[in-house]
C-alpha cells in the first residue's frame, strides 16, 4: 500500500465525521474564506527540470507545493493575465462560460471530487468561480463597476495556489456539464487554467514526464522501438502458451491497409497488456491487414492535459505515419481521453486527411460513415459490426468465471456518445453482465478519480478519494449481483481502477473490453482451452471436462 | 446574511428614489420618459453587444457534449437530440433546454450515508421552480402588451384571459402574479435552506430575485390594492411606440416605483448573469452538431506546427530498429 494512502478505515472516519457540505455546515463562511493546505498525499510532484527544459517550457526548477517559496517569475501576474485574455479572444466556450453562470447549484453535487472530499471547491460551481471571480475583478469587463458586490478579487499568490490545487481536483470528466442548464463545461475552464499555469512553471511531472517521452519516443512510457516490438512479441508467445495459436502483428510495414494505435499502457502495463492479446487474437482471428507503428505508437495523448499547441503536435505523428505507410485508414484502440482527442480535435488540428480512404471494414464491407472525414474508427465499432455481421466465432462461456459490470469512461461517454457498442459486445462475450446504478453510468457515468494525468502513485489520497464515487457504484452490484469484473475501455482506467478497487472492493478485478473478446474467440487451430488470457482457470473448461465446443 | 441584506436594502433604496422623485420633486418626466428610454436604450444596445461580442470570437474545436448515443453503425440507434448530427437535432436539443429546461430535468440529489454510501434521489424541484419562475415572467411580460397596443392581437388578448381565468378578484386575479411570487420565493428559499447553495450564491444571485420582487409587488399594488388609473398609463405606453417625448399624465407614483425597477433591470441586464438568456442560445456543448468525425471543424487559428517528424525519429533509432527487424526508410 502506497506511502500516500491512508488506511480505508480512517478515510471512512474521514467521510462519516468531518463535516462536509454534503452533510455538514460551514455556518456564516464565504467560500473564499475557507483555508486550504498543500500536503503530502494531496498534490502530485511538479515536473522535473530537465523535462521541462526538454519541452522547451518556461521556468525549470525545483520546487514544491508545500515550500514557501515557490519561486514565480517575475511578473507572474502579468504573464497570466495576458494569457487569459489571449484565450479570451481565441475560444468563445471560455467567455461564454464566464459570463453565463447563474450559480442555480445543478452542477454542485455531481462532481466526484466534491462527492469524495466535501471540499466546497470541489463543486463545479466553485471551481469555475477561483476563475471567475479573478475575471470580474481584473479583466476589462463592465462588472467591474460592481466589484464587491460580484463578488470579485485580486490575482495573488493565494488564488495562485488554489488554482494550482483546484485545477488537479478536476478531471476534465465533463459530468456536470451534463447537468448544467447552460451546458458550461468546468473541463473548458481546467483545460484553460492548465494551460496558463504551465507559462508560470505551475505543473505536473505525470504529466509532462509522459508528454516529453511520447514527443521523443513516440508514445508516453518511453519505449524505444526495439523494446516496443519485443514486448508485442512477449505477448504473442504468452498468446501461443494459452490457445496455441501464433499471431504475426508486424511493425512500421508499408501497404497494410490498416494502421492500427491504441494506448501504450496496452502494451507494457498489467492489465493492460491482456487487453492487447485480446486485439492480436481478434485481428489473427479475421485476417486484418494492418500493421504496428513504434513510431506513432501511443494511441493517449497527455498534450491534451498540458496545452492545444502540445496536444496538437504529439496528434501530428498519427497522420504523419498513417501518410508514410501508406495505409487506406486507421483504427484505434480502447482509450478514453484518446477519443476525446480523435473525435472532437484531431481532423481540426491535423487533418484534412485526404491522402487516406473512408474507412470501410475489409471483412464486413460495411463504410464507417461516421469516420468518413477523420478516417480513424474506434475499435468497440469496428468489432460490433464484425459480431453482428457474423463474422467472430465466439464462445461466451469462456468468460463464464467473470461475472461483469460496464464502466463507461468520461471521454467516450461524454465527448463521443459512445453507448452501445461496447455493451452489444460485451454481451455477446460473456453471460454474466449487470448494470450500476442509472445515475453512474452512460452520460452520467464518473470518473475513475484519476484521469486527466493525475494518475501518480503520490496523489494516492486524492484518487481514492475522487474514485469513491465510482468504486461505490461497484460496490452495489457486487453486493447485489456478486460482480467481480469490471470492464472498461479506457487505459487510463486500467491503470487506474485496479488500486482503486484493491481500496474499496477488494475481489473486484479490472478487464479490457478486447480481453474478453480474445477470450471468448474460438481460433482456428487452437489448442483445448482451459485457462483465460490472464492464465487463470476458465468456468466448466476444466481439464479432463468435455469441451462442448 | 450581509449578502442576502445588501440586496434588499439596495432594492428598497432604489424603489424609494422614484418614490420620494415623484411624490416630492415632481420629477415624473425624468422618471416617465427620460430613464425608460435610456433603460429601454442600454437594454438592446448592452444586450446586442453582449451576444456579437461572443459571437465574433471563433469556436476553434467540436466540443459538443454528447448525452446519448453517438450516430455510428446503422443498426445501433442513435439518440438524436442528446447526440445531434443534424442541424435540426441540435435545434430541438437547444429548444428544448430553453424551453423546458431539458438538462435541469435531469438533475439529482447526491447524499453519503452510512457505510459510506452514496445514492442518488431525483431532484426536480429547481427544474420546477425556474420553469414556473421563467414561464411566469414572460407570460408577465407579453401580458403587458396589451398597454403598447390600441388594440392587442388575439394571442395576447387569449393569453390575458387564460391567466386571468379564476377571475376570483376585481379585476380578475392574474395567477402568474402568484406564481411568480411563488417561485421567487422558492428560489431564495433554496438558496438559503442548503448548505450548499449558501456558500456558492453571491449578492448577485439575490439582487435580481428580490429586484424582480419588487417590480412584481409594485405592480399587483397597483393592480389590486392602489387601483391606479391605467389610461393614462396607457398614454405613455403607447407614447413609447411611437417614440413620444411628451409629458405623462397624471399617474400615482407607485407606478413610477414599478416603472424604475424594471428601468434598473434593463439597465444590469446586458452586464450580469442574466445574459445568460442570450448565452443559452449559442453555448457550443448544445448547439454543435456531433459529426466531428464525418464532416471537418475548421478552427480559423489554426497554425501549422513543428513536430517531431518519421525522419528525425529514425535517425535517432536506426541501428536499434535495424538490430529488431524493423524496416527503416534509410539503410
Amino acid at each position: 500500500m502506497s506511502k500516500y494512502l491512508p488506511k480505508q478505515s480512517e478515510l471512512v472516519k474521514e467521510f462519516e465525521e468531518k463535516p462536509s457540505v454534503l452533510k455538514g455546515d460551514y455556518a456564516g463562511r464565504e467560500w473564499w474564506e475557507m483555508p486550504f493546505e498543500f500536503r503530502e498525499g494531496n498534490f502530485c510532484f511538479p515536473a522535473k527540470p530537465e523535462v521541462i527544459k526538454d519541452l522547451g517550457f518556461p521556468n525549470p526548477r525545483k520546487w514544491l507545493p508545500t515550500d514557501d517559496d515557490w519561486k514565480l517569475p517575475d511578473g507572474w501576474q502579468k504573464i497570466l493575465k495576458d494569457a487569459m485574455k489571449e484565450r479570451l479572444k481565441k475560444y468563445r466556450s471560455l467567455k461564454l462560460y464566464l459570463d453565463s453562470c447563474v450559480r442555480c447549484g445543478a452542477c454542485a453535487d455531481k462532481c466526484h471530487f466534491f462527492l469524495g472530499t466535501g471540499d466546497p471547491k470541489n463543486m463545479p460551481v466553485l471551481r469555475a468561480e477561483l476563475v471567475r471571480s479573478v475575471y470580474r475583478n481584473d479583466f476589462p469587463m463592465v462588472e467591474k463597476i460592481l466589484k464587491g458586490f460580484a463578488g470579485a478579487r485580486k490575482l495573488d499568490e493565494k488564488v495562485l495556489r488554489e488554482w494550482y490545487m483546484y485545477f488537479y481536483q478536476c478531471t476534465e470528466c465533463r459530468r456536470c456539464s451534463v447537468f448544467c442548464p447552460m451546458g458550461i463545461d468546468t473541463a473548458e475552464i481546467t483545460i484553460m487554467v492548465r494551460e496558463i499555469l504551465q507559462l508560470v512553471g505551475l505543473n505536473n511531472n505525470w504529466i509532462l514526464a509522459p508528454v516529453s517521452n511520447c514527443n521523443r519516443t513516440g508514445n508516453h512510457l518511453g519505449i524505444e522501438p526495439h523494446t516496443f516490438v519485443q514486448n508485442i512479441e512477449s505477448l504473442v508467445d504468452d498468446i501461443e502458451d494459452v490457445t496455441g495459436v501464433k499471431v504475426n502483428p508486424t511493425f512500421n510495414r508499408k501497404g497494410a491497409e490498416i494502421l492500427f494505435i491504441t494506448p501504450s499502457g496496452d502494451v507494457f502495463g498489467d492489465p493492460g497488456v491482456y487487453t492487447m492479446m485480446g486485439y492480436l487474437l481478434l485481428f489473427h482471428h479475421i485476417g486484418l491487414d494492418y500493421t504496428i507503428s513504434t513510431y506513432a505508437s501511443e494511441g493517449g495523448n497527455f498534450g491534451f492535459f498540458t496545452s492545444n499547441d502540445m496536444m496538437k503536435k504529439l496528434n501530428a505523428k498519427m497522420y504523419h505515419e498513417a501518410k508514410r505507410l501508406g495505409v487506406k485508414w486507421i483504427l484505434g484502440g480502447e482509450c478514453g481521453h484518446m477519443w476525446r482527442v480523435v473525435h472532437q480535435y484531431m481532423d481540426t488540428m491535423n487533418g484534412p486527411a485526404d491522402f487516406l480512404e473512408e474507412p470501410v471494414s475489409p471483412v464486413t464491407g460495411t463504410k464507417f460513415t461516421n469516420a468518413r472525414a477523420t478516417k480513424m474508427v474506434h475499435i468497440a465499432e469496428f468489432t460490433a459490426d464484425l459480431i453482428k455481421n457474423g463474422k467472430l466465432r465466439l464462445d461466451p462461456k469462456r468468460n463464464d468465471h467473470l461475472r461483469t459490470t460496464f464502466h463507461d469512461s468520461c471521454n467516450v461517454a461524454r465527448g463521443m456518445g459512445m453507448f452501445e457498442e461496447p455493451r452489444y459486445i460485451l454481451n455477446k462475450v460473456c453471460n454474466s453482465f449487470h448494470e450500476m446504478p442509472e445515475n453512474t453510468i452512460r452520460e452520467q457515468t464518473f470518473c475513475c478519480g484519476s484521469g486527466s494525468g493525475i494518475n501518480a502513485e503520490e496523489y494516492m489520497e486524492m484518487r481514492m478519494k475522487g474514485g469513491f464515487p465510482r468504486a461505490n457504484a461497484v460496490r452495489h452490484v457486487r453486493e447485489k449481483h456478486k460482480v467481480d469484473s469490471l470492464v472498461t475501455i479506457c487505459a487510463i482506467d486500467r491503470a487506474s481502477l485496479p488500486p482503486l478497487m484493491r481500496y474499496w472492493n477488494p475481489g473486484v478485478s479490472v478487464y479490457g473490453l478486447h480481453e474478453l473478446v480474445g477470450n471468448a474467440l474460438v481460433m482456428e487451430g487452437e489448442k483445448k482451452r482451459t485457462e483465460d488470457l490472464r492464465e487463470e482457470p476458465m468456468a466448466g473448461f476444466e481439464d479432463g471436462e468435455e469441451d462442448e465446443d | 446574511m450581509k449578502k442576502i441584506l445588501m440586496p434588499v436594502v439596495a432594492v428598497a433604496l432604489l424603489a424609494l428614489i422614484p418614490y420620494v422623485g415623484v411624490e416630492y420633486a415632481g420629477l415624473s418626466y425624468l422618471f416617465g420618459v427620460v430613464i425608460p428610454y435610456f433603460a429601454a436604450l442600454v437594454l438592446v444596445a448592452g444586450f446586442l453587444f453582449r451576444m456579437v461580442d461572443w459571437l465574433r470570437r471563433p469556436v476553434p474545436f467540436n466540443i459538443v457534449s454528447t448525452t446519448g448515443q453517438e450516430k455510428s453503425l446503422d443498426w445501433i440507434r442513435q439518440d438524436r437530440i442528446e447526440s445531434p448530427s443534424k442541424p435540426w437535432h441540435a435545434a430541438i436539443r437547444v429548444l428544448s433546454e430553453v424551453l423546458l429546461f431539458r438538462s435541469l430535468f435531469r438533475n439529482n440529489r447526491a447524499e453519503l450515508r452510512k457505510g459510506p454510501d452514496l445514492t442518488y434521489g431525483s431532484h426536480k424541484w429547481l427544474w420546477l421552480g425556474g420553469l414556473a419562475f421563467h414561464w411566469s415572467l414572460l407570460v408577465i411580460v407579453l401580458r403587458h402588451s396589451r398597454f403598447f397596443f390600441l388594440e392587442p392581437g388575439p394571442f395576447f388578448q387569449f393569453l390575458e384571459q387564460a391567466d386571468g381565468f379564476l377571475d376570483v378578484t376585481v379585476p380578475a386575479f392574474f395567477m402568474t402574479d402568484a406564481l411568480v411570487l411563488a417561485a421567487i420565493t422558492f428560489l431564495v428559499l433554496r438558496r438559503i435552506g442548503d448548505a450548499k447553495m449558501r456558500l456558492l450564491s453571491l449578492q448577485t444571485d439575490y439582487f435580481p430575485l428580490f429586484l424582480i420582487t419588487g417590480i412584481v409587488v409594485a405592480g399587483i399594488a397597483m393592480r389590486y390594492f392602489a387601483k391606479i388609473d391605467v389610461m393614462p398609463v396607457k398614454d405613455l405606453a403607447l407614447g413609447y411606440m411611437k417614440f413620444s417625448f411628451s409629458a405623462p399624465g397624471e399617474i400615482g407614483s407607485l407606478f413610477y416605483v414599478h416603472l424604475f425597477l424594471i428601468c434598473v433591470l434593463a439597465v444590469y441586464f446586458p452586464f450580469s448573469k442574466l445574459v445568460h438568456m442570450g448565452a443559452i442560445f449559442i453555448s457550443p456543448t448544445r448547439a454543435q452538431l456531433n459529426n466531428s468525425r464525418e464532416k471537418r471543424h475548421k478552427n480559423p487559428w489554426n497554425k501549422p506546427i513543428k513536430f517531431r517528424t518519421y525522419a528525425e525519429y529514425e535517425d535517432e533509432y536506426r541501428e536499434k530498429m535495424k538490430k529488431a527487424n524493423i524496416p527503416v526508410e534509410k539503410e
